[in-house]
């Protein structure tokens, strides 16, 4: 036991200087399970420029058939001669398959989907950086790249090429295929999924018969992703092949569609990651509503039932989607969501952090949203003014501070009478708040002696409920009157271990 | 209910209600959680009629409200008027068990579950199963999901048409479309085996555990795994071989690391449930393999199960099997490219010998040890250092002193304050084994220089570990080698050392006792309350307050009160403050120290 708890201890630290450890020798790593096939020395073949056209189809499917061998990349010693005629050859298929005509016969197919399968298709390896942080860390390269590029390449040209039939294709590019293709989304070299996205666009584009597929596959790797492993490293490119999908579906939309949306893309908000993929997922939500703008009620909704409480870097990318999607909106389905979005919008302005606030006071920079509050002026003034009101005396950032100054002048240009009333109740509506919450209290109270008066009855049920303590839930501010007189914030300096302040000598005044 | 139903009046259902809609979601949270106080309120008759159905209707909300809620309600049997009533808790459960996050439906399948055995075995078929059934059917997969997790309570208390019924849903999500269905499904499947008639196990379990541990998706064939030993455990030996290590061999050489990891990770598990036949002709082979895995990740986990793989092989050819089988594999660990595994290995590894005895471990595995000890990376060298324990019982520890003397240096010279913090908890561990003298001689210097570490954790440990060396040694020992230097520091230009000398005073002056507490301590005490540092002088009010037990009545009247009074009129705020504490709570120690005289 004690083993654990030491490495434990040590543990946060060590992956850290590891990674440092790791930038500086450029991470690799590959994935091929080699079990027993120790590869075997290739020997060059012809050129099948230099062939008779009556054997190119013989030698080009021999070609391919050479490079189904496989090298570990991870030792870069050994087979070099072989690798480096693979590579060649690899060249030489890419170019053959994009220049020429009529060399995708039938028989083809199959070995050409058995070269592409054998090389890409693998479990990808562990994280060597169990914690990686893809905003942070270098990605791990995968090893085998100067192989596999020509092999995705190949695979591109491929598809791409006039003499390509879906109809025979489809045989091999089945699902099992974009299934594997799917998995790879996960790789954590950019370059790999960078190719994927092309060809996973392009196979979606060209297999009618597997879209309902991979659109289904996508939802499950998506929903993997938010409700279980929270790691996953392709979304941001799944996303943005969805992007254009979304811009393509027909009217109206399908149910199935709209389930997409709210059952999957405004859930993927609650990612922890989602700084990596929000400009896709935003694209894609202002898609949808671009399509149909009825779903613009649900969206909002959602967003706000998923608006993040604790991650201000999180909150104004939040924002930003509220903006693009207002950039769009319709006025009446404006007038539906206002008051529950003003009200998220009336606490953002008055966030501690001047990020958030700053973000969300921008909205009234925008020619559109201010012609929408000006419409509903009598609606969102009652809502904003509180916050406004209070914040324009007590936020700390002098910015926020101009910035509301500004915020309420144009409100009251807009209903000088409203602004005028609410200021005056202004004192009053705050003594009815405090009154209400003071009558809580004392509800609460009284229910607590209910309880204490029959605690013999529920003693069995209520264990495991928190006890109650009234007091600490609902006035905050009277704590921290006392907190101020707690001089914990004297030796917090010292408590922090990574703190070296021992080179203050004996100063007379150490705090 | 008698104190219940008279308050009707005081509490009407829609002032509460109007707490649970609050806009203010810290105050719904707060509402929720004290829903058994409002339940209380309402009485049982209300609360079955007005607030259940109110709950129900309005289940959309923050998900920790829901989470909550969830939480609530299985706790609500005897709000409701008890098991007679309890299915009256279904509605808002069934509701909760199809929403979308993950933590929700995961407690409210815990508190249906938990309801599950308050029901009669009637209300079982006629309320519970039917829900079961309901969410088993249902359209998206999280109603699917958390079906899974229901059949096993209910299995055993309903009659025989049921019980086809439930394995045929089973059954069907087993197979189903989403991957998050089957392994929901996959990871309960262990739990359902065993609720089942061993004739079911065999011809219903084991065609879905071959199916399910074939999937697409490894992430559905590793929890497979997980099931695997459950099932092996409930089949008699016999069937073992032809019903599931068939499937068990394939899982160690899947062809994804995952699988091959959860393998590794269970393998303790497995081997006792297959038995010891099996053990020796298949998992031997299939554990060294797992030692030499190409994934790092896989041979960590299997490094990790060595000690109890040994440990539980059959006794009679147990030296024989880790002689030939397993220790060249482990030698071959001990120099492993990664450092997880090397460290994984340096966890365990002491413990063989004690399996191995004197002999085997100071020929074959010491060498190991030592090879350890100089390893490049520290957190190996500390997993060895912290297992000393297991080999000081075979061997002692002499063997390994020469060695062990640089690499604890080393350690507690490591840049990286987190490693010289292990290996200063190790320290009294070690004093143990090593003797006074040893300690004296090697590593008492060590203990002294931590006192001056310029990171505070460190500091603070090592006070801690002179504390525990103290007691280990005894007062004698601390008076002649630690306390002197220890109020050497008081008159250190830096604070911070001058703070630790009282954080240390605080430490020891327990194991010390009265004696050395006041003659030698309390003046140091006692002298740096005229520090010009105020951080130093609200110290010594805490130290006098912590010591204070310790001193004797007259020491504390005419010595102690003095100083503290003339603190409690510093001024600085905070000294004052202390000051203020320790007197206020000094009363308290007087009576204390006196009462014990009296008794």
């Amino acid at each position: 036991m004690s083993a654990i708890s030491a490495s434990e201890k040590v543990d946060g630290f060590t992956r850290k200087s590891m990674r440092k450890a790791q930038k500086q020798r450029k991470s690799q790593g590959s994935s091929q399970y080699r079990t027993h096939s120790v590869p075997v020395e290739l020997s060059p073949l012809p050129q099948l420029k230099d062939a008779p056209s009556t054997e190119q189809q013989e030698l080009f499917t021999q070609k391919l058939q050479q490079c189904c061998m496989l090298f570990d990349f991870l030792d870069s010693v050994t087979d070099l001669k072989s690798k480096e005629i693979k590579r060649a050859t690899l060249n030489e298929l890419v170019d053959y398959v994009s220049t020429n005509r009529g060399v995708l016969v039938e028989s083809a197919y199959p070995e050409i989907t058995n070269m592409i399968s054998t090389n890409i298709f693998r479990i990808l390896p562990p994280s060597e950086n169990p914690d990686f942080d893809p905003e942070e860390d270098e990605p791990t390269l995968e090893a085998a790249w100067p192989h596999m590029q020509l092999v995705y390449e190949f695979l591109l040209r491929f598809l791409e090429n006039p003499d390509f039939q879906p109809s025979i294709a489809k045989r091999h590019i089945d699902q099992k295929f974009v299934l594997q293709l799917l998995e790879l989304f996960d790789s954590e070299d950019p370059r790999e999924r960078d190719f994927l996205k092309t060809i996973l666009h392009r196979i979606y584009g060209k297999f009618l018969g597997l879209r309902a597929f991979i659109r289904k596959q996508i939802n499950n790797i998506f929903l993997r992703f938010i409700y279980e492993t929270e790691h996953f490293n392709g979304v941001a490119e799944l996303l943005e092949i969805l992007g254009s999908i979304i811009n393509g579906f027909a009217l109206p939309l399908k149910v199935e569609h709209k389930q997409f949306l709210m059952k999957v893309l405004i859930p993927l908000h609650t990612a922890k990651g989602l700084a990596l993929f929000h400009a896709q997922l935003a694209y894609c939500v202002v898609q949808f509503l671009e399509k149909d703008p009825t779903l613009t009620e649900p969206v909002i909704r959602g967003l706000l039932k998923f608006w993040p409480k604790t991650c201000s870097q999180k909150e104004v990318m939040f924002l930003g989607e509220i903006e693009e999607i207002l950039d769009v909106i319709e006025p009446t389905q404006f007038k539906k969501i206002q008051e529950p979005l003003f009200k998220q919008i009336s606490k953002c302005v008055t966030n501690p952090h001047f990020q958030v606030a700053e973000r969300a006071l921008y909205f009234w920079n925008n020619e559109y949203i201010l012609s929408l509050i000006e419409e509903n002026i009598d609606k969102i003034l009652p809502i904003m003014f509180g916050s406004l009101y209070r914040i324009s005396k007590e936020h700390w950032n002098p910015t926020i501070v101009a910035l509301v100054y500004n915020v309420l002048k144009t409100l009251m240009e807009m209903n000088c009478t409203l602004f005028d009333e609410l200021t005056s109740s202004y004192k009053a509506d705050r003594q009815r708040e405090k009154k209400k919450e003071q009558e809580r209290e004392e509800l609460w109270k009284n229910l607590e002696e209910l309880k204490l008066s029959n605690k013999p009855l529920v003693q069995n049920n209520s264990h495991g409920l928190p006890s109650v303590q009234n007091n600490n839930n609902n006035n905050n501010s009277n704590n921290s009157e006392n907190q101020d007189r707690s001089p914990a914030a004297v030796t917090a300096n010292d408590q922090d271990p990574d703190v070296t302040v021992a080179a203050s000598e004996s100063t007379p005044c150490a705090k | 209910m008698a104190g219940a139903d008279g308050d009707d009046s005081l509490y009407p259902i829609a002032v509460l209600i109007d707490e649970l809609r609050n806009e203010d979601v810290q105050l719904r949270l707060n509402s929720i959680k004290k829903l058994s106080t409002i339940a209380l309120a309402l009485g049982v008759e209300r609360t079955r009629t007005e607030l259940l159905p109110f709950l129900t209707d309005t289940i959309y909300d923050e998900d920790e409200v829901l989470l909550a809620l969830a939480e609530q309600l299985g706790n609500f049997t005897m709000l409701v008027g008890g098991p007679e009533y309890v299915h009256c808790l279904l509605p808002p459960l069934e509701s909760l068990a199809t929403v979308e996050e993950t933590v929700v439906r995961d407690k409210a399948v815990e508190s249906l579950r938990k309801i599950s055995q308050e029901h009669s075995p009637v209300d079982l078929e006629v309320h519970f199963e039917p829900l079961v059934k309901r969410l088993a059917s249902g359209d998206w997969f999280t109603s699917r999901t958390s079906a899974c997790g229901l059949f096993s309570v209910c299995y055993p208390r309903v009659s025989s048409t049921v019980k086809a019924e439930i394995r045929q849903h089973f059954r069907t999500l087993c197979s189903d479309d989403t991957p998050m269905v089957r392994r929901a499904a996959a990871s309960k499947l262990g739990e359902f085996a065993k609720v089942l008639e061993l004739e079911y196990v065999k011809s219903d379990i084991i065609s879905l555990f071959t199916a399910l541990a074939s999937d697409e998706q490894d992430s559905v064939r590793l929890l497979a795994v997980e099931a695997c030993v459950s099932i092996a455990t409930l089949l008699p030996q016999e069937d073992l071989e032809t019903l599931v290590m068939p499937t068990l061999r394939q899982a160690a050489e899947d062809k994804s690391w995952r699988v091959r990891y959860m393998v590794a990770d269970k393998f303790s598990e497995l081997q006792k449930a297959v038995g010891p036949e099996i053990t020796k002709n298949d998992l031997v082979p299939a554990f060294q393999n797992l030692l030499k895995d190409c994934e790092a990740e896989v041979r960590a986990a299997a490094a990790n199960k060595v000690k109890e793989f040994c440990e539980n092989l059959p006794e009679d050819n147990r030296e024989q099997i880790i002689m030939t089988h397993i220790l060249p594999c482990v030698k071959e660990l001990v120099s492993d490219t990664n450092q997880h595994v090397k460290s994984a290995l340096a966890s365990v590894i002491m413990g063989l010998s004690t399996i191995l005895g004197k002999d085997n471990t100071i020929e074959h595995l010491l060498p190991l040890f030592l090879a350890q000890l100089k390893d490049e990376c520290p957190e190996v060298r500390l997993n060895i250092i912290s297992n000393l324990d297991c080999v000081n019982e075979v061997i002692g520890i002499r063997q390994l002193s020469q060695s062990l003397l640089p690499a604890i240096v080393e350690l507690a010279e490591d840049a990286k304050w987190r490693v010289r913090l292990a290996i200063i908890e190790y320290m009294p561990l070690l004093a143990g084994q090593l003797g006074v003298e040893f300690f004296d001689e090697k590593l008492n210097t060590l203990c002294m220089a931590w006192l001056i570490d310029h990171v505070y954790a460190i500091r603070e440990a090592a006070t801690c570990n002179l504390m525990k060396l103290v007691e280990k040694f005894g007062a004698e020992w601390a008076q002649n080698t630690i306390v002197p230097k220890v109020l050497g520091m008081a008159n250190d230009p830096n604070y911070l050392h001058r703070m630790t000398t009282l954080f240390c005073i605080n430490a020891l002056s327990k194991a010390c006792g009265q004696e050395i507490t006041t003659k030698q301590m309390l003046p140091v005490v006692l002298k740096m309350s005229n520090d010009q540092v105020a951080n130093v002088r609200f110290n010594v009010a805490k130290s006098l307050q912590k010591i204070g037990p310790i001193l004797d009545s007259n020491a504390l009247q005419t010595e102690v009160k003095p100083v503290l009074e003339k603190l409690a009129s510093d001024t600085d705020m905070d000294v004052k403050y202390f000051a203020q504490e320790a007197i206020s709570g000094k009363l308290f120690c007087l009576f204390l120290s006196q009462s014990i005289k009296t008794f």
